[in-house]
């Protein structure tokens, strides 16, 4: 299940180079199996070379990471059947419709054809989407398809998800709908991962850890950040801890 | 005026800041008629034949030392029996086999002639058939010889002149061929793929929405690829000429501008191809998949298109390259005027203007 | 071997719903082999002769209604200016001129003995270096006809001695007619199903990077192998099912005789397809735009095809071409459809090009599965 001293994510002194320029610098933190953790920063702070590194999708240039107790240098592929992943460029098939895109992904799972129907019922149902389950993708709006990439990326019920800046350029009435479906992620146990620069939606996770020029700035829940550095909202934080 | 010379320059920074992408477009086509220059040629080189010689005497000696000091020919094996010549076929390294009858001298003293059987392998019918005329030639040659010392009656020797191409260099037929061939293709491939992919990425919205107008943005978008086929055009031309030895005895001026034209002729078919697509793939699917084995074959390129049958004769009158090929061997290789190729050139811009006519059509009824 | 076929699935899905492709991929292939195989000929049939006869004589006119008789040669202008018959040249209306000089006949008619000789000129429009070759070694056949017919009906027998003479006999095996269609059919067929099966599966593969479905492929528990026989089994089956087609278009409609064992060629043909796809493969792989594979594939692929033999012999080439050909794939797959189709050649025979072919497949796939990286 989680590492050997119980958390999922696991990361002490990460560090990625390209080249000169150091897009994570010592990164330490963890998180623990159900947390909806906030990954903050803003655009080009590191977060997107650190969510790759840790889906395993490419390699530090020192430091440890674990993930479901796996090695983020030895152990990707093993990594990769415990975790979903959403990238904030769209990923499903615009030509294929619904169903068959979660039948794709369900597959490569390895989800049996049978799981594969009744999961697909499942969130369809919660998304109350059942009735598009044959529309090609192509001709659904951004924000359906959104919260239908969020469903394949947890058709396998992985124990935990990066989600990638999940709800930029959604309307704010589709956001919101986002966030009940990550809570409702949450419940079922799957530990959420998420980047994102809207500030009022750290509010919404349970610690979130701020980043800038690929440091990690701050670390902790919202609240506890808001009174130690002083701050009315988590916008406030923001701006106070980049400026420095 | 300014803003579209703006957006030229932005297209050209945009093209040539691609450093592999300009490596491929430039080098693409030098390392294409420096490969195909030296290996499209159907003349006979060094085809590997058998002998089957019955008679193994002097005269088939001497006949087949001859056939074999042409340079047509290598024997590749001395067969002795009948039965190996179709193993030797199966097995598909020779060509040909030249079979000597019996008592073959004696014969040609005695009788005054003997036969000679050629078999050749003609699932190759093309080659199968020069290989046999230069066979006979060299064994009709060989009795020529023979004879020489006899006065004959009728004595009629033609003098043959070959004009225009005295050493019969296979050079003067494919370098025009192949430049058709590079510069329709690429051009084409170039425009009709950068157009579709603007279309594809959506970024053509936002160049329509701008103040600039369709046929400006497709200008711009088009400007840099003509400097850059015409600088195709020419390293093709300096190369025929210092590396093969294909003149230009005609105006220099009069072969650039028919080139320039022709590429605006491919461009312009990029362009109607980039109109008719509905993405990326299809474009390149079009232009390269449906364009390229028409160009080779309908162009008069490799095979002669009076060779053709009248159906397919008929067609090729639509191929563009034809008529540029014709154009351009009148100018190099024969050293002609634009009195000698209006007609062609007429044909080209015709056909110019019926693209871009289209294009502009397909174009406006996509807007509407 | 399960995601394997949830990967052909939706492959095939977006092959057929891709109505604009579709036709592309199936009809056009069909359509130029139909068209294009009628082309690709060197056999001369028609010569546009121009003459100049000053001579006027009964001779002269027996040598040009020779040529008129001849299959190949069409005269079709005639005018005494030799400057004339030279601009028919240059605007490409005749092919050769045939000048018959004044006194022709008399020269022809003498006694053996003299060392006089009839005067006549040919002159080749040799832009076409091989044309003029043959234009010249069939008028000199005409020639000679003619000039036997001559001294027989005008009974000038030499009272010397006789010229001796060979009698070449020819035979074309396994086409005797040179029927260039049945040999052409192959070799544009393997042209058609390799284009088709090399750039689908090398566009297929980089338009995933593009559009940005391959990262989310990636951070799945996905086998690199599974993936890219996934991405190279549908456009395998497609290239193999055009193949049976176009042999079926050889049959009926060009009556390409199968003489070898079908079950042969469709081996060889599935051991190359898996070459050439793991070719698109691997430009892929090392590609990121749609464009760069083209453009890398198209040269390769037009070099590979003018280098294979297919239109003009491979033995012409330079000693270096024909290595290169060592690394060309379309070499080996002519060669063997034409041996196995037109000669009958059978496993033996083509067992050294088996084991190439096998051994390129090898090479090529495990490069496109070691270049292919999981990562973004």
């Amino acid at each position: 299940m989680a590492g050997e001293n119980g958390y999922i994510v696991d990361v002490k002194e990460l560090t990625k180079k390209f080249g000169n320029f150091i897009a994570n610098d010592r990164l330490t933190f963890n998180v623990s199996p159900g947390e909806i953790f906030g990954f903050l920063g803003a655009n080009g702070a590191g977060k997107t070379t650190a969510i790759k590194i840790l889906c395993g999708l490419s390699s530090p240039t020192s430091g440890e990471a674990t993930i479901a107790g796996y090695n983020v240098y030895r152990e990707t592929e093993k990594i990769k059947q415990n975790i979903g992943y959403m990238s904030q460029q769209f990923s499903l098939y615009e030509d294929l419709t619904v169903y068959e895109n979660f039948r794709f992904y369900g597959g490569i799972y390895g989800l049996s054809r049978k799981v594969i129907r009744k999961r697909t019922e499942e969130l369809l149902h919660e998304l109350n989407m059942e009735k598009v389950k044959n529309r090609v993708i192509h001709s659904l709006p951004l924000g359906w398809k959104q919260k239908l990439a969020f469903s394949v990326a947890i058709i396998h019920q992985p124990k935990l998800i990066f989600l990638d800046e999940p709800t930029s350029g959604v309307d704010p009435i589709t956001r919101r709908q986002f966030w009940e479906m990550i809570y409702k992620t949450a419940q079922d146990g799957i530990t959420v991962f998420i980047t994102t620069h809207y500030m009022d939606e750290a509010e919404y996770c349970g610690r979130v850890s701020i980043m800038a020029e690929g440091k990690i700035k701050a670390i902790g829940s919202p609240n506890d950040l808001k009174s130690q550095y002083d701050a009315h909202n988590m916008n406030d934080l923001f701006i106070k801890l980049v400026r420095n | 005026m300014k803003r579209f010379f703006g957006f030229v320059t932005k297209e050209f920074y945009h093209i040539f800041r691609d450093v592999r992408t300009i490596l491929i477009l430039f080098g693409m086509p030098i390392a294409q008629i420096l490969i195909f220059g030296y290996v499209i040629t159907n003349e006979i080189k060094d085809v590997n034949i058998a002998v089957l010689d019955h008679s193994k005497d002097e005269v088939t000696r001497e006949i087949t030392d001859k056939l074999l000091s042409s340079g047509y020919f290598i024997l590749n094996k001395k067969l002795e029996t009948n039965d190996q010549i179709q193993e030797e076929f199966e097995k598909g390294d020779i060509r040909e086999v030249i079979i000597f009858g019996d008592n073959f001298a004696r014969k040609l003293q005695k009788e005054k002639a003997a036969d000679v059987q050629i078999i050749t392998d003609a699932s190759d019918a093309n080659t199968a058939n020069l290989v046999r005329n230069y066979t006979q030639a060299i064994i009709n040659d060989y009795v020529k010889e023979k004879n020489a010392t006899i006065l004959q009656p009728a004595r009629l020797v033609p003098e043959i002149r070959m004009l225009f191409n005295p050493e019969l260099k296979g050079t003067y037929m494919y370098v025009p061929g192949t430049m058709a061939m590079i510069l329709m293709l690429i051009s084409a491939m170039m425009t009709s793929i950068t157009i579709a992919r603007e279309k594809e990425m959506g970024t053509m919205e936002v160049l329509l929405v701008s103040p600039l107008r369709p046929a400006q943005i497709i200008l711009g978008k088009v400007a840099p690829y003509v400097m850059l086929s015409f600088a195709n055009a020419v390293s093709i031309i300096v190369l025929g000429y210092f590396v093969f030895g294909v003149p230009v005895q005609g105006s220099l001026v009069l072969l650039l501008a028919e080139s320039l034209l022709f590429i605006t002729l491919a461009l312009s078919l990029g362009i109607l191809i980039s109109t008719v697509s509905t993405g990326q793939q299809m474009a390149m699917f079009i232009s390269m998949f449906a364009l390229m084995l028409p160009t080779i074959l309908l162009s008069g390129f490799i095979f002669p298109i009076e060779n053709m049958p009248e159906i397919l004769q008929w067609l090729t009158l639509i191929m563009p390259p034809r008529w540029f090929i014709t154009i351009i061997k009148n100018i190099m290789v024969k050293g002609t005027g634009l009195l000698f190729v209006w007609k062609e050139t007429l044909i080209l811009v015709g056909i110019t203007l019926v693209f871009i006519v289209l294009s502009v059509r397909n174009f406006k009824i996509r807007l509407e | 071997m399960r995601t394997i076929g949830f990967i052909l699935q939706k492959e095939f899905i977006q092959i057929f719903r891709n109505k604009t492709m579709l036709p592309i991929i199936f009809i056009v292939p069909v359509v130029q082999l139909l068209i294009l195989v009628h082309a690709a000929t060197f056999d001369m049939k028609h010569i546009d002769m121009y003459v100049v006869d000053k001579d006027l004589s009964s001779a002269s006119r027996q040598l040009v209604s020779k040529f008129e008789g001849s299959p190949f040669f069409f005269v079709n202008q005639q005018s005494f200016s030799v400057e004339n018959g030279e601009d028919h040249l240059i605007t490409n209306e005749a092919d050769v001129v045939l000048h018959i000089h004044e006194g022709f006949e008399k020269d022809l008619m003498v006694q053996p003995g003299t060392k006089s000789q009839a005067k006549m000129q040919l002159l080749i429009n040799a832009v076409n270096g091989t044309k003029a070759g043959l234009i010249n070694a069939y008028s000199t056949n005409v020639i000679a006809d003619f000039r036997k017919e001559i001294i027989k009906s005008e009974n000038l027998i030499a009272k010397g001695e006789i010229p001796s003479a060979i009698n070449v006999n020819f035979s074309h095996w396994y086409n005797p007619e040179l029927n260039y269609k049945i040999f052409m059919l192959p070799g544009i067929l393997v042209i058609l199903i390799t284009i088709i099966g090399m750039f689908l599966s090398a566009l297929n593969l980089v338009r995933e990077k593009e559009m940005g479905t391959s990262e989310q492929i990636n951070v799945t528990p996905i086998r690199k192998y599974q993936f890219i026989i996934g991405k190279l089994l549908p456009f395998w089956i497609i290239a193999l099912f055009e193949l049976a087609i176009g042999l079926v278009i050889g049959y009926f409609a060009f009556s390409v005789p199968i003489l070898g064992n079908i079950s042969t060629l469709v081996l060889f043909a599935a051991i190359y397809l898996f070459a050439v796809l793991g070719i698109g493969l691997f430009i892929s792989t090392v590609s990121s735009t749609q464009q760069q594979v083209m453009f890398v594939s198209f040269f390769f692929m037009l070099t590979f095809i003018l280098m294979s033999g297919i239109f003009t012999p491979v033995e012409s080439m330079p000693g270096w071409a024909q290595n290169l050909n060592i690394i060309n794939p379309f070499a080996y797959f002519i060669r063997v459809i034409r041996m196995i189709l037109l000669k009958g050649s059978d496993m033996i025979d083509i067992s050294r090009e088996i084991v190439s072919m096998s051994l390129y497949a090898l090479i090529s796939l495990s490069f496109a599965v070691w270049r292919y990286r999981k990562v973004a």
